[in-house]
This record gives C-alpha cells, sequence and structure tokens, in this order.
C-alpha cells in the first residue's frame, strides 16, 4: 500500500498551486467571473503551455498518457483556488468521452486542438425532465440516408457557451428511459438548427440551455456504436463526478484552513475565537469532514478503471460523502466568520457556493444513494 | 388565552392539520380579528409587493416597503401593529399583535419596518424625552422617516459591548468618529440610532451613549458591502467628525447599554420568523409533490414532512412560552432556543427548495428583474439558500443564544 505522490505528482501540483498564487489571487477571480464567460482566454493558453491540457490524453494525440491520479490533483488545486474555466466540461468530461468512445479519426481530428487550447468542447446530456436518470433521453436522430436529424431540448450543459463541439446525447431507438438506444454525436457550434440560452450560475461558471431544432450531422459524427452509447456516457460521468469530488475536498481544505486562521485571530470578549472550546469542536468536526472528503475523492479515483459496477459504488459513495461534508464544511466555514462570512469579498462564501453547485452536479446526494445500493 | 393541559395537547397531535386546530382554539373575538387582519392584507397588499416576498426577499426597495407601510397606516395605525393608542397604534394585546404578525406571515406582507416600528419607537416611548417622542414617533408611524441600527462595529460583534466608535461632548454636541459595519439598510434609511463611545474607563458596558443621527448630517459617508450572492442589504457607516446634537441623546450619557438591552429584548420574539417559515414550506411541497418517484420525489416529500413536523413543534414549544400561565412577560432567555431552531429550520427549508429544483436552483438570475411578472418564487432559490444563511449570524448569532440559553436557562 502507498498514498504517496510520485515525484512528478508532487511537481504538478506545486505548479498549479503556484499558478494560482501568481495568477489567481481571489479579488482577480471576483473581476474574471463578474461577466463574459468568467474565465481568461490567456489563462487557458497558460494551462496549454503547462501541458495541463494534455494530461489524460494518449501521446499519439499529444498527450501526455497521465492517470486519473494526476486530474484528481489538478481538481484539487483548484478547488483550493475557486478556480472557474472549462477544464472540467473540455478536459475532464467531453475530452475523455471522446477519447474513451471516439473512433481514432475522430480523436485526430479534435484531441490535438482541444491539447492546444484551440478547441474547447462540452458535453450535452441532461434534459429538462431527464431529472437525474441517465436514460431519460427524448431527443431523437433519427437517420436520413447518410446524415442524422436531431431535434430536442438539453438543459444546463456546462460552458456549451464557448464550446466549439458538443457530445450531444439522443436516442436512435426505442422510447424515454430505455437504456439501449441512446447514441452521441459531435456536433460543431454555432450550426443551423442550435438555439442557447446561456445562464451565470452562483458559482461564477457558466451553463446553457439548447434546442436543436433539425440539426444535422453527417453519419460519421456519430461516437462509438449506434444505440450503445450509454455505457460510455455513464463512465465518462464517473470520471467528470470523481473530479469535482477532488474539486470539493480542495475546497473544503481551503475552508478549513481559512477558518482555522480566522479563529486564530479574531478576538471577541478578551480572548480569541479559537480558544473558545465550543468553536474549536466545530472546528475539529470540519477538520475530520476534509479528511473524510480527500478519502472519498481518492477512492472514487482509484476505481475509475475498475469494472463498471464497482466503479459505480466507489464514484457514488464519494458523491454522496462529499454531499454531506461538503455542506456541512461550506455552511461552518461562513457561520464561523460570522458577518464577514457574509460577504462578496471574502472567499469563504464562495467556496459555499461552489460546494453547492457540486452538490447539484452529476446526480445529488439521494440519486447517488440510491445508485450506490444499485449499481 | 390558549393554555395547554395535557389533554389538548393529544388531541392537538391528533388532528391532521394541527395548525387549523389551534387556531380553533382562539377566542370568538381573537379569531374574528384574525379573520378580518387576513381579509384585508389579501384585499389590499399590492401583487407586486406580495411576490417580491414570496420570493423570500428580505431587500424589499424602500419605496415598496413604505407603501405597505402607508397602506396598514391607513387603517388605524396597523403599520405599528405593537403600539398604543396614545402614540397612534392600534392598541392591541398582544395575543392580537400575534396574531397579525403571523398572518402577515402566512399571506406573503413584508416584515415590518422593524427598526423604526419595533425597536426605537418602544424604546423612545419608554426612555425618550417627551420632545423626542413628539418629534420622533410620528413619522414613524406614518411611515415618513426610515431607521437603521447601528450597532456591531469591525471589531465588536458577539461582544457587543468592546464598541469604539467615538462621541466626544462640545458644548451642545457631540462629534462622533469611527464606523458602524453590517448596518442593514442604511442606503435606505433617513436615519440611524446606535451606540457611541463617550468613556471608555471602567467596565465596557458603561460609558455607551444611545443618539440619533440623521444619515444627511456632514462626515457620514456609506460603504455598500455585497453579500457573497450579490444581494446589497448591509453597509458600512464612516464618521467623520460627525456634530449630533445633545437633544438626540436618548436618555442619561454613558447609560446607553441599559436602553440597548431593552430594545435588544423587543427583537426576541420576531426572529424565530416560525410563521413565515409556515409559508415557505407551504412553496415547498408545492413544489415537491410534483417530483416523480424515480425522481427522487419519495426523499424529498420526506424531508418536507420532517421538516413540517419540527416545525409544528416549535410552534406549539412558542405559543406555550408566549400564552402560558404568565403570558408573554413571563417569557425569558428562552426566547434564544426559538431563535436558534426557528432559522434553522428556516434554512433547511430554503436548502431543501434549491436542493430539490437540481442543478436549475443553480441559476443565477439577478435580482433586479421584474418582480411578479413572468417568473416563480423558484426562480431566487439558490440566491435564498445562500442570502439565508445571515439569519443564524445576526440578531445575536445562535452560537451566543446557546450560550444564553446554557447560562440563563440550564444554569450552568
Ligand atoms: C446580514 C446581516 C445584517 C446585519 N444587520 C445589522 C444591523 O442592522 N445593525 C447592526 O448593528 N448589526 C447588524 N449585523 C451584525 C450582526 O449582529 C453581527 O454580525 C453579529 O453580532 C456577529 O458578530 P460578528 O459578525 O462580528 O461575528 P463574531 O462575533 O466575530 O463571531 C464569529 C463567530 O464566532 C462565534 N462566536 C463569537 N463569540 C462566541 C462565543 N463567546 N461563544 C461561541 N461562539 C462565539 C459567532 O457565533 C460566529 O459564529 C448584521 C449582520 C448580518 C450578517
Amino acid at each position: 500500500m502507498n498514498f504517496q505522490f510520485s515525484d512528478e505528482q508532487t511537481l504538478i501540483r506545486d505548479s498549479i498551486s503556484r499558478f494560482l498564487a501568481d495568477e489567481y489571487a481571489f479579488d482577480r477571480r471576483l473581476t474574471l467571473t463578474a461577466d463574459g464567460l468568467g474565465y481568461s482566454d490567456v489563462h487557458w493558453q497558460q494551462f496549454a503551455e503547462l501541458g495541463w491540457l494534455a494530461l489524460p490524453f494518449a501521446e499519439q494525440y499529444g498527450g501526455l498518457d497521465a492517470t486519473p491520479v494526476e486530474t484528481m490533483i489538478i481538481m484539487e488545486q483548484f478547488g483550493r483556488g475557486l478556480m472557474v474555466s472549462p477544464y472540467l466540461s473540455t478536459i475532464v468530461f467531453a475530452g475523455q468521452l471522446l477519447a474513451n468512445a471516439g473512433s481514432e479519426e475522430q480523436c485526430e481530428t479534435i484531441l490535438p486542438d482541444v491539447i492546444t487550447g484551440d478547441r474547447l468542447l462540452a458535453c450535452a446530456y441532461a434534459e429538462p425532465q431527464s431529472r437525474r436518470a441517465l436514460s431519460g433521453v427524448s431527443t431523437r436522430a433519427e437517420r436520413d440516408g447518410d446524415i442524422f436529424v436531431i431535434n430536442g431540448d438539453k438543459s444546463l450543459a456546462i460552458y456549451a457557451e464557448c464550446a466549439h463541439t458538443l457530445i450531444v446525447s439522443a436516442r436512435t431507438s426505442g422510447v424515454d428511459h430505455d437504456a439501449h438506444g441512446v447514441s452521441l454525436f459531435l456536433v460543431d457550434t454555432p450550426t443551423a438548427g442550435i438555439s442557447m440560452t446561456h445562464h451565470r450560475t452562483h458559482d461564477g461558471s457558466r451553463a446553457s440551455d439548447i434546442t436543436l431544432h433539425n440539426v444535422t450531422v453527417s453519419a460519421d459524427k456519430l461516437i462509438g456504436e449506434l444505440d450503445n452509447g450509454l455505457p460510455a456516457l455513464d463512465f465518462a460521468i464517473d470520471v467528470a463526478t470523481a473530479a469535482v469530488c477532488a474539486e470539493a475536498s480542495g475546497a473544503m481544505w481551503a475552508v478549513y484552513e481559512q477558518t482555522l486562521a480566522y479563529l486564530k485571530t479574531r478576538e471577541q470578549f478578551g480572548q480569541t475565537l479559537g480558544s473558545l472550546q465550543a468553536l474549536q469542536h466545530r472546528l475539529v468536526d470540519v477538520y475530520t469532514s476534509c479528511e473524510l472528503a480527500q478519502s472519498a475523492a481518492l477512492d472514487a479515483t482509484l476505481h475509475l478503471g475498475a469494472d463498471p459496477a464497482a466503479r459505480r459504488r466507489a464514484v457514488s459513495a464519494a458523491k454522496v460523502t462529499i454531499a454531506n461534508h461538503g455542506k456541512t464544511v461550506g455552511q461552518e466555514g461562513v457561520q464561523l466568520h460570522g458577518g464577514v462570512g457574509m460577504t462578496m469579498e471574502l472567499p469563504i462564501g464562495h467556496y459555499l457556493k461552489r460546494l453547492t453547485a457540486i452538490n447539484a452536479a452529476f446526480g445529488d446526494a439521494n440519486y447517488h444513494l440510491r445508485r450506490y445500493q444499485n449499481p | 388565552m390558549y393554555s395547554v393541559p395535557a389533554a389538548s395537547l393529544l388531541r392537538f397531535a391528533r388532528r391532521d392539520i394541527g395548525l387549523a386546530a389551534m387556531n380553533k382554539s382562539w377566542s370568538p373575538e381573537i379569531e374574528a380579528f384574525r379573520r378580518e387582519v387576513r381579509d384585508f392584507i389579501r384585499t389590499h397588499l399590492p401583487d407586486d409587493i406580495r411576490c417580491q416576498v414570496a420570493e423570500e426577499r428580505m431587500d424589499l426597495p424602500r419605496e415598496d416597503l413604505i407603501r405597505w407601510h402607508k397602506i396598514l397606516h391607513e387603517q388605524g395605525g396597523w403599520g405599528c401593529p405593537g403600539w398604543p393608542v396614545e402614540h397612534g397604534g392600534p392598541g392591541w394585546n398582544f395575543e392580537q399583535q400575534y396574531v397579525f404578525e403571523r398572518e402577515l406571515a402566512l399571506n406573503d406582507a413584508p416584515r415590518l419596518m422593524i427598526y423604526g416600528v419595533g425597536m426605537l419607537g418602544p424604546t423612545l416611548m419608554e426612555f425618550g424625552s417627551d420632545e423626542q417622542k413628539r418629534r420622533f414617533l410620528p413619522p414613524i408611524l406614518r411611515g415618513d422617516v426610515y431607521w437603521c441600527q447601528g450597532f456591531s462595529e469591525p471589531n465588536a460583534g458577539s461582544d457587543l459591548a468592546a464598541l469604539k466608535c467615538r462621541a466626544d461632548r462640545d458644548g451642545d454636541d457631540y462629534i462622533v468618529n469611527g464606523s458602524k459595519i453590517w448596518t442593514s439598510d442604511a442606503h435606505h434609511a433617513d436615519w440611524i440610532f446606535g451606540l457611541y463611545r463617550t468613556a471608555s474607563d471602567g467596565k465596557k458596558q458603561h460609558g455607551i451613549t444611545f443618539l440619533l443621527i440623521d444619515l444627511d448630517s456632514p462626515g457620514i459617508t456609506l460603504r455598500p458591502l455585497l453579500m457573497f450572492e450579490g444581494t446589497h442589504e448591509v453597509n458600512q457607516v464612516f464618521f467623520d467628525n460627525v456634530r449630533v446634537p445633545v437633544t438626540h441623546r436618548v436618555g442619561e450619557e454613558h447609560r446607553g447599554w441599559t436602553y440597548a438591552k431593552y430594545l435588544l429584548g423587543l427583537e426576541r420574539f420576531g426572529t424565530a420568523e416560525i410563521s413565515r417559515s409556515m409559508a415557505s414550506l407551504g412553496r415547498l411541497k408545492t413544489l415537491v409533490a410534483e417530483i416523480a418517484a424515480d425522481a427522487g420525489g419519495a426523499y424529498y416529500r420526506d424531508a418536507a414532512a420532517n421538516v413540517e413536523i419540527e416545525l409544528r413543534a416549535l410552534e406549539l414549544t412558542e405559543r406555550r412560552l408566549l400564552f402560558g400561565p404568565g403570558g408573554p412577560d413571563a417569557m425569558g432567555p428562552e426566547a434564544s432556543m426559538l431563535k436558534v431552531r426557528g432559522t434553522e429550520l428556516q434554512q433547511c427549508i430554503l436548502e431543501l427548495t434549491m436542493e430539490a429544483m437540481g442543478p436549475a436552483g443553480q441559476i443565477d438570475r439577478p435580482r433586479d428583474a421584474q418582480p411578479g411578472s413572468n417568473r416563480t418564487q423558484l426562480e431566487q432559490a439558490g440566491r435564498n439558500y445562500f442570502n439565508y444563511r445571515k439569519t443564524s449570524i445576526y440578531s445575536g448569532s445562535n452560537e451566543i443564544q446557546k450560550n444564553i440559553i446554557a447560562k440563563a436557562v440550564l444554569g450552568l
């Protein structure tokens, strides 16, 4: 058994942490998330130069063939620094979905540009009615000779706003909630027939509702087998879920450290708040939650290569752990700061917002509790 | 008057709708009064204002609060339900006041203009000079002057008596220097009442003076402080050589702590917001009723039922304390328990509302969108959840309330 990072992994962690300290101070983040797309193109190019966009991809496309542990490390740091960017949507989620399920030709056309930072991807899989069920796909793709015609609605696709290529799930046979009959398509944007409503979310990120009206794609845009897209999508969602669990654990550690530092210096009634036993116990619970969340994120990460049932159990267990402990830690961070904890100018409330968004993403605690029991 | 023999508690528990059963136990006069109030609110509350309250907003525009206050005022001083007739209030007994505020909450009417109506007004009636009562009470009654509360300072929050903002005597004036922070609604307000340091020898509770200050006075500046979800409710108020006539001092110099304790005691009854939570819970139940079983419907319905059960117990607890043998005056530090549990349940309801909406609960929609038109109360679900985290911090944080309970109720 070994829970040590390799030298190389430590290097990655330190380089991200330095980047966040130098380039992503909290007031800079506030400015960046206030308008536009919520992140900086310049930063994205720096991500490319630092090799972070290449991490999980195969060498043949310009990637670094890194393991899920490296993704965990980067997401943990992003969580600590409250980084808002299309990294999750492009590199972790859609990128790895394509890398795993796409043809060599599709990967060759798309991934090199992704790695250089010139192409952004996003997944549009959830639908307004589907709520939490993955098979709740009523968007349809009808075959018409050499093309597919896609019609339907997708909801709150993360960073679809700036994506050059979307991966869209659509039903090619069967009816809503059949596990079989869902296929995945590459859809470039803008394309005739696609309209989007963009939203800002409370965590400073962006998500779009998408309507597809007679959108045509050629048959070579089908990813993997016809009718059999769900297993690949399920896997990619687990990869993304493990990544946000790692992000949450990083965010929780930051809340713990900042709250600890605050209680050590803030004085009321002639003593530091940190000397009050009632508050010490609260912070001990926060600390324990951080340790548990970190373990849960690692558990999920290490199971990404396991057989599907074991993978699903580990990922769902992590998501439930993160949901419960992340919520408490986020709320405690605000509460123990008192009035300043409620303000825009302090990071603490922004951690609560991001932890809350993570809980709502990729299935909430209740969904994963059931999935855990029935993987 | 409601009292609680064990048998009636049992009967209460067996009813499907315990709250209706509770209402039936008001005397016929109070019940008639309740209906009169409810009908009045339902027919007179402007819809655009009601929609904002139903959206769980606490940051209503000044004009809307004043508009509603004036509607209540026209009805016979209803804007100041706790005020006696001699000062233009309706002169209601405590049951009437309780029922009135409950109906306001259940029917999504705005909260009262608490700083003037609920805090300063009664404090002036108790400790103000005749001249102060003549000058300051009528504008509060009519809703012409908007007050805010300047107690907290950057280094005096839970430890309020550590406040440092100075008021130095200079002839017939005080000269005020320093700052107040977290001042709710200072950007809407015309005047600020607050506590200022006039002496710093001896106990820190000594040497505090209660002053009334016109926010238009030269030397006052405001710094808006946005909440982390973007709402502007609180401010920092800076005083730079601000002259305040001695006639604007309430009571005696150095003895402001006594008046402040009286004033804060008045706040105790409202902060649990149990009836407001009933209204919010109703909205949550409507939302979760529509969630399909395979989309977590059962989970959310169970969770909502759980909060409802907790809320019932808390409401009955509040009534036991308020309408027990000694009446409301007998309620002491137990009120702290209502505040702690009340805010916890309120936060829980808004949390569940956001969670039940799934990812859509995370959308950040601007506050200034036209209220009422074309939007549902759920559009602000995420913001409401974040915004209401404040309720366990202000009005005496829940930790401080627990310290009070431990000391004054448990005797530890
Ligand atoms: C939205 C909002 C509106 C407000 N409006 C007003 C207003 O209009 N006017 C006004 O004067 N003030 C107002 N306040 C200020 C409010 O009363 C203070 O924030 C509150 O008293 C807490 O003080 P603090 O923020 O300095 O926190 P601190 O006192 O620094 O407390 C920080 C944390 O430590 C805990 N703590 C402190 N002491 C103890 C202890 N002895 N034992 C255990 N735990 C402890 C607290 O509970 C809190 O969790 C408002 C605050 C907010 C957030």
